[in-house]
């Protein structure tokens, strides 16, 4: 084996990540008074899964804790025990405590080694404690079981390995119980095993090193004698004759698990052709015959083709289907075909402008296939867009998981519900909105929802609702946090700000003493809590949703609840926007800003004192802003008469944008002015016009914002 | 991708190199060849509001946007017109691409070590923390500019200075 692993290890990471979440998700699926065996077997699969990668790339500590919690899962799965909410608590746990050292051999962030101990003893006092049975009556197994437990002695004959391997297996065997170790004369190395698991076991173990076939397992002495023996025989046939429906019986686990074995290492996680050397399988239970006297190995090995054939064949069936449904590209790749994308686009704009003037009847042949050219970019570039697409559940799948831990730690009750989570957003926003998300989640459980005697005594239901939804509205996002909760307490926010020195009033509208707590350092808070209210947080969720060029609003109502809602634009890369022209120069206005565009009557503009112009817009007045002022251009008309106004809104404030004349409205890749150059105020980025010229983007924003300072004589941002 | 090329130059300024020698008024002056990605004739920028006078806004190069700075006018040199021998030399600067305005460009001089004398205190338009000394051959005589520290420092304002 010459075959560099470490090109693998990324692969490996990135898998057992997934995995990790995917049993996470399952975990929080289960239902405890009634699991669903299959979601079950969902879990184990992929508990097992990390182990046999773990396994292959010889990381052991990551081994050895999903060996413990599949060894328990095994026992669930398969009815001996009865699942507990205690024993999801402790698979929740292991789970973190896996990604943990996920990262830490992939980050090199710090394990916690004690909370590693712990949760292996904690899975293994579970796995041994055998629980309740949860068929008791249906299993003679339960009687038998004590003699069965009673400790026998194997000795194990390994095959020539390297010593990294018998150290790994001695390791692992060491779990079962008391192990020590020999060197053989031929170099070849041996085990002397104390325990009370069966053969099986411990060829499941070595399975994950080793062909089974190269191994020699003799029980030396039996202290309990035929009795022992008789009862595994007893439950072997027990459970075969049973079949327990779904569940494959535990002693051709280890024909499957070599199986799996081999299958995973002959696909090598998706980058080997996923060919199944049937041979070896098949053969191994064969050949162990003859190494074995054991009668209970017979039996698992006459049961075990039978039931290993239709498990191989499902899980073949799942891993060709979860590859062939997916590659994983790098994200850099994809922007540059994006960038590559929007070229083409600009590229075949100016061909269609420069097509434009020629005669139609001349030159027909040429403008059809020109206006081919312009459908077929046009749904490549739809296509490319697509592939940053990301549908929300990215983010909302890990609320779940925190909801339930905080509802538990905050003794409330809480019933999550997601809505809308196949909405798709652009990666790139999807990563960004994780953080103030989980914030206002937070917040929602913190201070919006009642404790359940609170909410019975105000006559709600003892649970909470907390709702995650998402929906595309226009071409926006919007994404709302929703509690039913006690809502906003006005007096208390205006109170905190006048404390702060804010300047409010008592008559101010809900909308705007909402806005209040986004304010830096505002909490209303009683008590500082380690979940929330340190007046960090509200700002920066509003701070970073500006900046990714989105929306907050909140809507609250006493007793009632509290709606957080955050509009995002659906992609950073391409806007709709309205190129409007000033003096000689294009600007583009993305188009999500403008409610609408006219020519002002002279009489409705209304010239204010020390504070610039306003505009009577059916009855309301809104601030003039002349763009030719702001950008300090040469317009061709200074009265706002003779040109238009466009009819700015955004953060709830609305005004007019006094331009020369409306150019068109058209979807522009959106450039980074800051990647070579700095950032310009007023201005939130660069596009490149069908005639390849460069027209900034306005960042209506902010021309806002600074348009209450605005007045005549000075105007800056 | 064009950037990528570019970015390994500054190891081998130590040793005798090679020099975009350009003209800018009555002076000769010199930068690392390996900074230089292009050289192209002066198109339309596209001005950027409230920016310095210097800097003449942006332009569209193969999809990228890059500022444009005249130097004449940033170090008063010269008269800045602009018609079809207007020359924009395109630099890219750890990764930054952006392009610069000069009188003309001359050509490409190798320089060895000792034909580089450590820079004067004084006598050009470049404050002397930006020169890295003054290249001599034969009659000609060329003031070697740091471009890379020019082109980032703070007077330019081409590069945003993060925030403490």
């Amino acid at each position: 084996m010459t075959i560099d692993m470490s090109q693998f290890f990324q692969v490996f990471f990135d898998e057992t990540e997934e995995l990790l979440a995917e049993m996470e998700k399952l975990l929080l699926d289960v239902d405890v008074v009634a699991p669903d065996p299959e979601g079950l077997n969902a879990i184990f699969r992929a508990a097992h899964s990390i182990k046999g990668g773990a396994a292959t790339f010889g990381i052991t500590d990551l081994m050895e804790v999903t060996h413990v919690l599949e060894t328990l899962l095994d026992r669930i799965r398969k009815g001996e025990m009865a699942l507990t909410a205690e024993h999801v608590d402790a698979f929740l746990t292991a789970k973190d405590i896996l990604k943990m050292q996920l990262d830490g051999h992939r980050l090199h962030t710090d394990v916690d080694l004690d909370a590693v101990a712990n949760i292996r003893m904690m899975l293994e006092t579970m796995a041994g404690q055998g629980g309740a049975p949860a068929k008791a009556p249906a299993q003679p197994v339960g009687a038998a079981e004590p003699a069965a437990r009673s400790d026998r002695r194997f000795r194990i004959e390994l095959p020539p390995v390297p010593a990294r391997d018998v150290d790994a297996l001695a390791a692992e065997l060491g779990l079962l119980g008391d192990i020590s170790r020999e060197t053989l004369a031929d170099q070849r190395a041996a085990f002397t095993l104390v325990t009370h698991e069966g053969v099986d076991d411990i060829l499941a173990i070595c399975s994950f090193i080793l062909d089974p076939k190269d191994l020699k397992i003799s029980e030396q002495t039996a202290p309990s004698g035929d009795g022992s023996r008789q009862s595994i025989d007893e439950r072997a046939a027990a459970e075969e004759q049973q079949g327990y429906g779904f569940f494959e019986p535990m002693h051709s686990r280890i024909a499957e698990e070599a199986a799996t074995k081999e299958k995973e290492n002959a696909q090598g996680y998706g980058f080997f052709p996923p060919f199944v050397p049937k041979e070896p399988a098949a053969q191994a239970p064969e050949s162990d015959q003859d190494d074995e006297d054991e009668p209970a190995a017979h039996a698992a090995r006459s049961a075990a083709p039978e039931h290993k054939a239709p498990a191989k064949r499902e899980a073949d069936k799942a891993h060709v289907s979860a590859e062939s449904s997916s590659i994983r590209v790098g994200i850099e790749k994809v922007d540059q075909l994006i960038n590559l994308v929007g070229e083409l686009v600009i590229t075949q704009a100016m061909i269609e402008q420069r097509t434009d003037t020629l005669d139609p009847i001349l030159h027909e042949r040429l403008l059809n296939s020109v206006s081919q050219l312009t459908r077929n970019t046009r749904d490549l570039q739809e296509a490319v867009m697509s592939i940053r697409m990301m549908p929300m559940d990215y983010v909302f799948s890990r609320f779940p998981r925190m909801v339930r831990d905080l509802a538990n730690k905050l003794g409330k009750r809480i019933e999550f519900v997601t809505q809308g989570a196949a909405t798709e957003l652009d990666k790139g926003l999807i990563e960004r909105i994780v953080d103030p998300l989980t914030h206002l989640v937070r917040n929602s459980i913190d201070h919006g929802i009642e404790p359940p005697e609170a909410r019975k005594a105000a006559g709600k239901s003892e649970a909470g609702r907390l709702s995650l939804s998402a929906e595309h509205q226009g071409g926006n996002i919007i994404i709302e946090v929703s509690d039913d909760g006690g809502g906003l307490n006005r007096e208390r926010i205006l109170a905190k700000a006048r404390q702060q020195d804010m300047a409010v009033s008592d008559d101010m509208p809900d909308e705007d003493v909402w806005q209040l707590i986004f304010a830096p350092g505002f909490s209303t808070a009683e008590t500082v809590t380690d979940v929330s209210g340190r007046g960090v947080g509200m700002d920066v969720v509003k701070r970073n949703i500006t900046t990714m060029g989105g929306a907050v609003d909140i809507k609250s109502s006493r007793g009632f609840g509290t709606t957080i809602s955050i509009s995002l634009p659906l992609t950073l890369a391409i806007l709709d926007g309205m190129s409007v022209k000033v003096g000689d120069e294009i600007y583009i206005l993305p188009l999500g800003y403008v409610v609408e565009s006219l020519q002002p009557k002279p009489d409705d503009v209304k010239e204010i004192t020390g504070q610039g112009r306003v505009l009577k817009v059916r009855g309301e007045y809104l601030p003039l802003i002349p763009l030719y002022k702001v950008f300090g251009i040469e317009p061709r008309f200074t009265r706002p008469s003779d040109g238009l106004v466009v009819i700015l809104e955004s953060e709830g404030r609305k005004a007019a944008l006094f331009i020369d004349d409306l150019v068109g409205q058209q979807q522009v890749v959106v450039k980074n002015l800051e990647s070579n150059y700095r950032k310009v105020a007023g201005i939130s980025g660069a596009t490149i016009l069908g005639d390849g010229g460069v027209s900034l983007i306005i960042d209506v924003a902010a021309l806002l914002r600074s348009s209450r300072q605005l007045n005549n004589e000075s105007i800056t941002f | 991708m064009i950037q990528a090329d570019q970015t390994n130059g500054s190891a081998g300024s130590e040793a005798g190199n090679e020099f975009l020698a350009f003209k800018l008024g009555k002076e000769e002056y010199g930068i690392d060849i390996l900074k230089v990605q292009e050289i192209r004739g002066y198109e339309t920028v596209t001005r950027i509001a409230n920016a310095p006078e210097f800097v003449k806004g942006v332009v569209n190069l193969r999809g990228i946007i890059v500022p444009i700075v005249d130097m004449r006018i940033k170090f008063h040199l010269g008269e800045p017109t602009y018609d079809q021998f207007t020359v924009v030399i395109i630099l890219n600067i750890g990764g930054r691409v952006m392009g610069m305005v000069v009188d003309s460009v001359s050509d490409v001089i190798t320089l060895s070590r000792d034909q580089i004398k450590p820079a004067p205190e004084m006598g050009t338009a470049f404050n002397s923390d930006y020169l890295t000394g003054l290249g001599t051959m034969e009659e000609r005589m060329l003031i070697l500019v740091d471009i890379d520290k020019l082109m980032s420092s703070e007077e330019m304002g081409l590069i945003e200075k993060i925030a403490a």
